[in-house]
């Protein structure tokens, strides 16, 4: 809480894209991870147009390009497991650089590793161009349930909150001489997580008291009720659209 | 583990996302029914549900970054399915790992938005639940004591990893974009997530422990097991203010329950012995009717079982070598399954039985 209200993932704009509506963003980026998703993986040219009109809505948005891939290693695990892809997988082999390598499963890598990355690719730039409360907000409008919403805006709003708690008993434990080496450990940090549960749980409890003191019967007031125009859809369709006529040459071609 | 986009093909996506879809909507009701708390009415339940579940969602998410050392420089983290689902119930818990991935997909890209679905089905819903059905069974059969609610979540901790795991080979092997046979991938993700699991449930128990010894009321998986207030006279005290001593009755009532928790007990460990472990030494020869439809001939037309590729095919776990633990592993996983849905059967029969002398008495009435 406090100091600004925004999250470190979103960075402050004015660009045309910070400008459009979320729910209208959501839509967007949802609807082109699902036509790159549907994609044939041999149309290996689809791929380098998507990551084009991926970088040139990064350009609109005016999102560095830095900033975009060092929040693209979130995805590093998965390339480990791509990466063996190619020695597990079965079918027909190729020999290179000296080693037996499956057709199929460089196939696979391939496939996992495009997809996987132009999609990581375009929730970062959501989650850089839209505020975390619109962000929520959108998903509302796009009719997911009210009190989902509701739970998952507690989260956020609560998450720096418990994380901190967490971070001050991890400070309490140093400064008592206390180092996790080993599973002999296991047994404070467990007492520090229980601990951390009864805290959340009865905060939310203070919270839900506070909030009922305050007339709250179960729903949010919906203070700002803004609509999309058809230009502002037009817009964000520009994304999808795009990505649409390049999946349907993929298919074609 | 996160799946990310492009792992599972679309339409399996498609489905996926459908029971998470479902799947989220009955927890939004059961989560209600859960946080309403002991002592309020029903109506109290929905202005509740928001900020505890969301704070428990909060709880969830900061204590997957808890890093836990194993040894050399390697830590793991709690993944939390378990532990939610016997603090605060299925339901909540299923609500709010759900939430957690929601927000870890739209906000970190961590895991796919067309993968959401399958992440949800696979990392909320099947981890919770089989986690809080094994944690239930268990509750009951063990004695009624707090250290029964550790080992309980112990095991249900245990088991719902592994079980996450095969719940991601299956979907895996209807919709995955890879070619990697099914085999390797069960062994891979069963064998790792067997090791994950035993981190997974010692620190869920303990931490389970830790919060029932502080504060039992708030563990959902441990209500009713406060024993109801005991009031004891003073051995001091004058004959003629002793009041009725209802203490006898308490023993006699509990002492048949006892007894048949102690023979179900028994029964499911000796089916676990007999399945894990003397499976091995039973006959590998076909069995009468086989034997004698083989020498009849009348056999020919018989075709293999149209289950003849699944995993356990052949009561053996496939791509485990060794054919004693293979068969041992698949015995296990049978007296689960068939335990589970005859739990379920008699849970059902029970029930009926139960409301039918209920409809009698009123119309006799």
């Amino acid at each position: 809480m406090g100091a600004g209200h925004a999250h470190k993932l979103y960075r402050h704009g004015h660009s045309p894209v910070h400008a459009l509506p979320a729910h209208c963003k959501i839509a967007a980026v949802f609807g082109f991870v699902l036509i790159v998703v549907s994609t044939p993986r041999e149309a290996v040219w689809a791929f380098g147009l998507y990551a084009l009109l991926i970088a040139a809505a990064a350009v609109a948005a005016r999102v560095p390009a830095g900033f975009l891939l060092t929040r693209l290693l979130i995805e590093v695990p998965f390339v480990a497991f791509a990466v063996l892809m190619p020695f597990v997988a079965e079918g027909p082999r190729l020999h290179a650089l000296g080693m037996s390598l499956s057709e199929s499963g460089l196939w696979g890598a391939w496939n996992v590793l495009a997809k996987g990355t132009l999609g990581v690719a375009a929730s970062v730039l959501l989650a850089a161009t839209t505020e975390l409360r619109e962000l929520l907000l959108g998903l509302q409008r796009l009719r997911m349930p009210p009190l989902l919403v509701q739970i998952a805006s507690f989260m956020i709003r609560y998450g720096d909150v418990i994380t901190d708690e967490m971070r001050r008993m991890r400070i309490a434990r140093l400064s008592r001489g206390f180092e996790a080496r080993g599973v002999r450990h296991w047994g404070v940090l467990a007492k520090s997580a229980g601990a951390l549960f009864i805290r959340s749980y009865e905060r939310g409890e203070r919270v839900h008291l506070a909030m009922v003191s305050r007339g709250y019967t179960g729903t949010m007031p919906v203070i700002d009720a803004t609509t999309a125009t058809r230009t502002q859809w037009t817009r964000a369709a520009a994304l999808p659209l795009a990505a649409l006529a390049v999946c349907l040459l993929g298919w074609t071609l | 583990m996160h799946v990310p986009d492009g792992f599972i093909n679309a339409p399996v996506s498609a489905a996926a996302g459908a029971v998470a879809a479902v799947a989220v909507a009955v927890s939004l009701r059961g989560a209600r029914r859960e946080l309403a708390g002991a002592g309020q009415g029903v109506g109290a339940g929905a202005e509740r549900t928001a900020p505890l579940a969301g704070l428990v969602a909060a709880f969830i998410f900061a204590v997957q970054m808890l890093n836990f050392p194993v040894a050399a420089g390697t830590s793991g983290h709690l993944l939390g399915g378990a532990l939610a689902a016997i603090l605060v119930g299925p339901y909540t818990g299923v609500l709010c790992v759900s939430v957690v991935l929601l927000m870890q997909g739209v906000l970190f890209a961590d895991g796919g938005l067309t993968a959401l679905g399958v992440n949800i089905s696979d990392m909320a819903i099947v981890t919770t639940v089989v986690a809080y059905v094994v944690f239930r069974l268990l509750v009951k059969v063990l004695p009624r004591r707090r250290s029964s609610v550790t080992v309980a979540s112990f095991v249900g901790a245990l088991v719902s990893v592994p079980a996450a795991a095969v719940a991601f080979t299956a979907i895996y092997a209807l919709g995955g974009t890879a070619d990697v046979p099914i085999g390797k991938v069960f062994a891979a993700m069963v064998g790792v997530h067997v090791l994950i699991g035993i981190g997974e449930a010692v620190i869920t128990a303990l931490t389970v422990g830790a919060v029932i010894a502080v504060r039992p009321d708030l563990v959902y998986g441990a209500r009713g097991l406060a024993k109801p207030l005991e009031l004891r006279t003073s051995p001091l005290a004058p004959e003629g203010t002793a009041g009725p001593a209802p203490a006898p009755a308490a023993p006699a009532l509990a002492t048949p329950r006892r007894s048949a928790r102690r023979v179900w007990l028994a029964g499911v460990a000796a089916a676990l012995v007999c399945a894990g472990g003397l499976s091995y030494y039973a006959s590998a020869s076909p069995d009468g009717l086989e034997k004698v439809a083989h020498d009849q001939g009348i056999d020919a037309k018989a075709k293999d079982h149209a289950t003849k590729d699944s995993p356990l095919a052949d009561y053996s776990v496939k791509d485990i070598t060794d054919p004693r633990l293979a068969g041992g592993l698949a015995g296990v996983i049978g007296v689960g399954a068939t335990l589970a849905v005859g739990t379920g059967v008699f849970v059902a029969v029970r029930r009926r039985r139960a409301t039918a002398p209920a409809a009698e008495g009123t119309g006799n009435a």
